[in-house]
């Protein structure tokens, strides 16, 4: 990332015409802030975190040990599929965008982000098409059984009433996710600072660049594969149908092309804070950043080409599981890349392990761990042992719990002294880091075991061999799921009291946003900034 | 300004390229379809109707082999007449299907193939397929259902086993609300909607 | 290889289960061997990946820090390193490339089969019919289910026990003909390293030769509704002349069943074989006590269909109801069993209508 030079010794709100924010409800309502509109979507990811949390503990309650103790088999499945619902497109995605919303326009130079309006809509469809799909869990026949990947026909012919609500509230998430993403492109490519090219562009930006562009290419195809079902549900359409001349293997087909790139667009924001952190806490330059750039780039353009790599079961002749394995394995190269350059950051750099970079840290080696596991999948004859197991289970977490989720609490941790004008209380930081560490590994790592040793997933009860590592994991997922009460904590304590944070927070930080005061003024670059 | 008309341009093609994927989304059904008929990858491409096939290769036999399958809730009985043939590849075959509806109703299936191996799909010739068309059985009657076929001598060598499956599914409810016509252009055993 | 050290792996890859089990089985099949090696070799060079990674980084982590006094250095390109570090794990993916396609071309062997048996899946039991003999039956789990809700101490198999187990010969090619009667369901023998997927309205297939008889377990791996954590999949592997016995037997059973179907039986010995008829194929949704789940099984207890008319009852269970999730059960069910649960249920689960029905009065 470029080091800028800002010729503002601090600035501070100059306009005239901008008040401070609106009182009362009407504020949140009605705000066009993207510093409003950010926090709003974070605060909404993280109560959706908590939902979708209290449901993985219903699940690992159930799994501490063999027979059916707590739930029916029926609402177990509600409870995997609504969670695997809830932590993708309530929890992870929006926490993204409430990142980009605060950061990007802070991070370019720019005053808010290009379309102001629609990005208060595109927030404020969220919670009420969550409202739509959580209510499902009290309609007869109870919520989406079926799994987050609700594969035909048992989403379609045998699916319960409230089917029909799951796919309006994928219509409207998805809708979200659009305009967040046609906003996010337009900030980003008109609204840079003059002398902000694109290779000096911080690569938080870069990476949620290119994964807006994913947004637009696979979101629509969402809506599509939805809007086939409810066809085939409610207007006697054939799409998945065998009876009328459908394929229920079209549907994993589409529901792939979207669903192999929308795991990227879970990663790839993630991997711009983690570019961000390390070189602040290193006090060193990202290593390699058109390389960081290149590798996000070809990790996206390849994400297209590799969805089958989910149906190495399903019939596919040899030919075509020749291709997924291959296209597959390819994506270990550029994602290898961005590993061995964090590390070069660090290595002769001049460290400080304060609670972003631990998080970061662990990501690193935590989110490798899950690429390994995931080269392993990509091996097709091999997968036909791993596929529907448990395998796959631990190595989806290990990508997305320590490595996205982490990810978020990193950056959290890093731009909270920027949003509330407060420096971090490092010990309780720290203190959510290590139970959150410790939990996460003891939740997902005997994962791995059960899965190998022969555990299928979505399951609510187990042969007996299984229950040890079960019983070690559900014990992990309490403690993991406890922890957040701390972050919860830590976060309502930096919004209401901590030692005054500079404008810079962090000694090694770098940045058009580390420029301004803490907290970040209600409006901020209303004048853009010079850039060399 | 310049940059809110450079802006508006650039959400417009993006709504726009939204939209089209949207489309491309639909069109991944026709493209499906398409590739898996080149490919043969589904293993659902048999050709239909007479085939211009002149030589018999009697060097190798191949084991072709029928099997139903019941969906839910169709009560018909269901079976092949033969289980396994050894045919030559390039001699027409025939071979029937019984079906039985025990129903104290009028009823009308569809019968759906699939075959495996997927890549011998393409080479599997039905010159005339109960498949092709609407099955109606009166209450309580059978019937048998005639199946011609022939395998190309084009088979890949290592081949030697086809397996020839038939799903029966019941159309009766969807058939009150049309016509029945007899269709040769079912295509894939697909009924028309 | 020599004997003993053959014979000492054997034990050690010996199909019995253990707590605390880390790794896949090596199975009991060339290809299962194949596919583990290959597993191992990946899991490997992952390994090695890992600790010289992780190796640079915690070493970095422990010496690169301010607190040391480590002092940054001011370099952040270096475009040979860059191209080391791309061209090298390409080449580290082309090695494990070639024995990846090389065990995938193995799988796909179409060379022709001993043994062709149709595997289809319903919800939730398999199906399997054995092509060239005139076997077909159903395969349900059969755990108590006493054990499944803690009534009672679960046996060494729970969950992956059947009533009627598949039964293939070893040292033959078996060819299995996989397709499902309603939803994606999945069929996985471990051991086998044979997983795919059932398909409604297609067919796959897939192929194992087995060389250790033994009895050999799997499950459903296809969410496919609500007991798809309870359809497991057990395979017996006999020698070929206890396969062919195997065989003959399951013949002159089926002779044995036809004639009991036209034999009377008491009330009593209806509702004993009725109950055991029950807890296998009805219980599953209409429970062990007959009350069903209000809102998604209806209950049998003071229902009108079984304190009915004796035929709406018998037709319900033979033919299922269209629209619901009550299955046909004539293929599933034979005549005996199903005039037993009839009687059962009319005489027993709170309902005492005194009639019963003959196997002979049951027409499929």
């Amino acid at each position: 990332m470029a080091t800028v030079d800002v010729d503002l010794p601090h600035v501070k709100d100059e306009d005239p015409h901008h008040h401070g924010p609106a009182k009362g409800i009407g504020r949140w309502l009605f705000t066009t802030n993207h510093k409003d509109i950010g926090s709003m979507y974070l605060i909404f990811s993280l109560c959706m975190f908590m939902i979708g949390g209290i449901m993985a503990l219903i699940i690992r309650a159930e799994l501490f040990q063999p027979g059916l103790q707590l739930v029916e088999p029926n609402f177990f499945n509600q409870m995997t599929t609504m969670h695997g619902l809830i932590m993708v497109f309530g929890a992870v995605m929006p926490a993204f965008v409430g990142l980009a919303n605060w950061m990007i326009p802070m991070q370019i130079g720019a005053p808010d982000m290009a379309l102001p309006r629609m990005n208060n809509w595109s927030f404020w469809i969220l919670p009420f098409a969550f409202l739509i799909l959580l209510s499902s869990l009290f309609m007869p026949g109870g919520a989406p059984n079926f799994g987050w990947t609700f594969y035909a026909p048992l989403s379609t012919t045998y699916a319960p009433e409230s089917v029909t609500f799951f796919i309006f509230g994928v219509h409207i998430m998805g809708a979200s996710s659009i305009m967040g993403a046609i906003n996010i492109i337009a900030t980003i490519l008109n609204m840079r600072a003059p002398g902000m090219t694109l290779m000096k562009m911080p690569l938080f930006v870069w990476t949620w660049l290119i994964t807006a562009f994913l947004l637009i290419a696979v979101m629509p195809v969402l809506a599509g594969v939805v809007t086939m079902m409810l066809m085939d549900i409610h207007f006697g359409t054939s799409f998945f149908n065998a009876a009328g001349g459908g394929d229920p293997v079209l549907f994993q087909h589409v529901f792939w092309f979207f669903g192999h790139p929308e795991v990227y667009i879970m990663i790839l924001p993630a991997f711009g804070i983690v570019s961000e952190i390390i070189p602040t806490f290193a006090r060193k330059r990202l290593f390699g950043y058109s390389s960081m750039v290149y590798a996000v780039a070809s990790i996206a353009l390849l994400s297209f080409v590799v969805w089958a790599h989910h149906m190495f079961t399903v019939g596919m002749p040899l030919v075509g599981e020749v291709f997924f394995m291959f296209a597959t394995m390819l994506i270990a190269v550029p994602t290898g890349v961005k590993v061995f350059n964090w590390i070069a950051t660090m290595f002769r750099g001049s460290m400080t392990f304060e609670t972003p970079m631990l998080f970061a840290i662990a990501f690193v080696v935590l989110f490798t761990i899950g690429g390994f596991s995931g080269l392993m999948l990509a091996i097709a004859p091999a997968d036909f042992q791993y596929h529907d197991t448990y395998f796959v289970v631990a190595h989806f977490h290990y990508v997305l719990v320590p490595g996205a989720i982490f990810s978020i609490m990193a950056a959290t941790y890093y731009w909270l002294p920027k949003w509330t004008g407060h420096q971090l209380n490092e010990t309780m930081g720290k203190f959510h880091f290590w139970l959150s560490f410790v939990g996460v590994n003891i939740t997902f790592f005997p994962m791995h075991f059960v899965g190998l040793a022969g555990m299928p997933r979505r399951i609510p009860d187990y042969a007996l061999q299984f229950a040890d590592f079960n019983s070690m994991a559900s014990v992990g997922a309490f403690i993991f799921g406890f922890s957040q009460l701390v972050f919860i904590y830590n976060i309502i304590q930096n919004v209401r009291v901590g030692e005054k944070a500079t404008a810079q927070v962090w000694e090694g930080a770098n940045g058009l946003e580390w420029t301004l005061p803490s907290p970040a003024p209600y409006h901020t670059f209303s004048t853009p900034p010079k850039v060399d | 300004m310049q940059e809110s008309v450079k802006t508006k341009r650039l959400v417009v093609r993006l709504a726009a390229s939204a939209v089209l994927m949207f489309g491309f989304g639909f069109a991944l059904v026709p493209l499906y379809e398409v590739f898996c008929d080149i490919t043969g990858l589904n293993g659902k491409n048999f050709t239909q109707g007479p085939a211009a096939i002149t030589a018999v290769d009697r060097s190798r036999t191949v084991k072709v082999q029928f099997v139903t399958v019941n969906p839910a809730e169709m009560p018909w009985e269901f079976k092949p007449t033969e289980r396994t043939m050894r045919v030559f590849p390039g001699e027409d075959k025939v071979t029937a299907f019984y079906a039985k509806n025990p129903t104290p109703e009028w009823m009308v299936a569809q019968a759906v193939p699939s075959v495996t191996p997927s890549e011998a799909a393409q080479y599997l010739h039905k010159v005339n397929c109960f498949c092709f068309d609407r099955q109606p059985l009166d209450a309580g009657a059978d019937t048998e259902m005639p199946l011609v076929f022939v395998v190309d001598p084009e088979l890949p060598k290592h081949i030697t086993t086809i397996t020839l499956s038939y799903a029966l599914y019941d159309l009766t409810e969807k058939d009150h609300q049309q016509v029945t016509l007899r269709s040769q252009d079912n295509d894939k055993g697909r009924a028309s909607l | 290889m020599s004997k003993a050290l053959f014979l000492a792996l054997s034990l050690i890859a010996s199909p019995a289960w253990a707590d605390w089990q880390l790794n896949m089985n090596e199975g009991v099949t060339a290809l299962s061997r194949e596919i583990f090696d290959l597993h191992m070799l990946i899991f490997w060079i992952c390994v090695a990946i890992g600790v010289v990674v992780f190796g640079v980084m915690f070493y970095s982590i422990f010496k690169h820090r301010k607190s040391r006094g480590a002092v940054a250095e001011h370099w952040h390109e270096n475009t040979t390193v860059e191209v080391i570090w791309t061209v090298v794990p390409f080449v580290i993916l082309v090695g494990m490339a070639v024995p990846a396609t090389a065990t995938l071309i193995d799988m796909y062997d179409t060379s022709e089969a001993d043994v062709d048996i149709q595997i289809t899946g319903y919800q939730w039991k398999w199906r399997y019919q054995y092509l060239d003999e005139d076997i077909d039956f159903f395969s349900n789990l059969s755990t108590p289910r006493e054990e499944i809700v803690n009534a009672s101490a679960k046996n060494a198999n729970y969950l992956l026990e059947v009533d009627n187990p598949l039964v293939i010969p070893a040292n033959k090619k078996v060819r299995f003909l996989i397709t499902a009667n309603d939803v994606i369901h999945s069929w996985w023998v471990p051991h086998f390293a044979v997983k795919k997927d059932a398909i409604p309205g297609f067919i796959n297939e897939s192929w194992v030769n087995v060389e250790e008889p033994g009895v050999y377990r799997g499950q459903c791996t296809e969410l496919c509704g609500k007991d798809h954590g309870f359809m497991p999949v057990v395979v017996e592997v006999k020698s070929e002349a206890d396969y062919a016995k195997w065989v003959a037997d399951q013949k002159a059973m089926k002779l044995a069943m036809a004639g009991e179907a036209s034999k009377e039986f008491s009330m009593d010995d209806l509702i004993a074989k009725g109950e055991g008829v029950y807890n296998t194929a009805c219980a599953g949704c209409h429970q062990p006590n007959g009350q069903g789940i209000p809102g998604a099984f209806p209950a049998i207890t003071g229902s009108a269909i079984a304190t009915g008319a004796i035929d709406a009852h018998i037709d319900i269970i033979v033919n299922g109801k269209a629209g619901t999730a009550m299955q046909a059960f004539k293929e599933q069910l034979s005549a005996v069993d199903i005039a037993a649960v009839v009687t059962y249920q009319r005489n027993a689960l709170g309902n005492s209508v005194g009639d019963m029905v003959q196997p002979s009065a049951i027409q499929k």
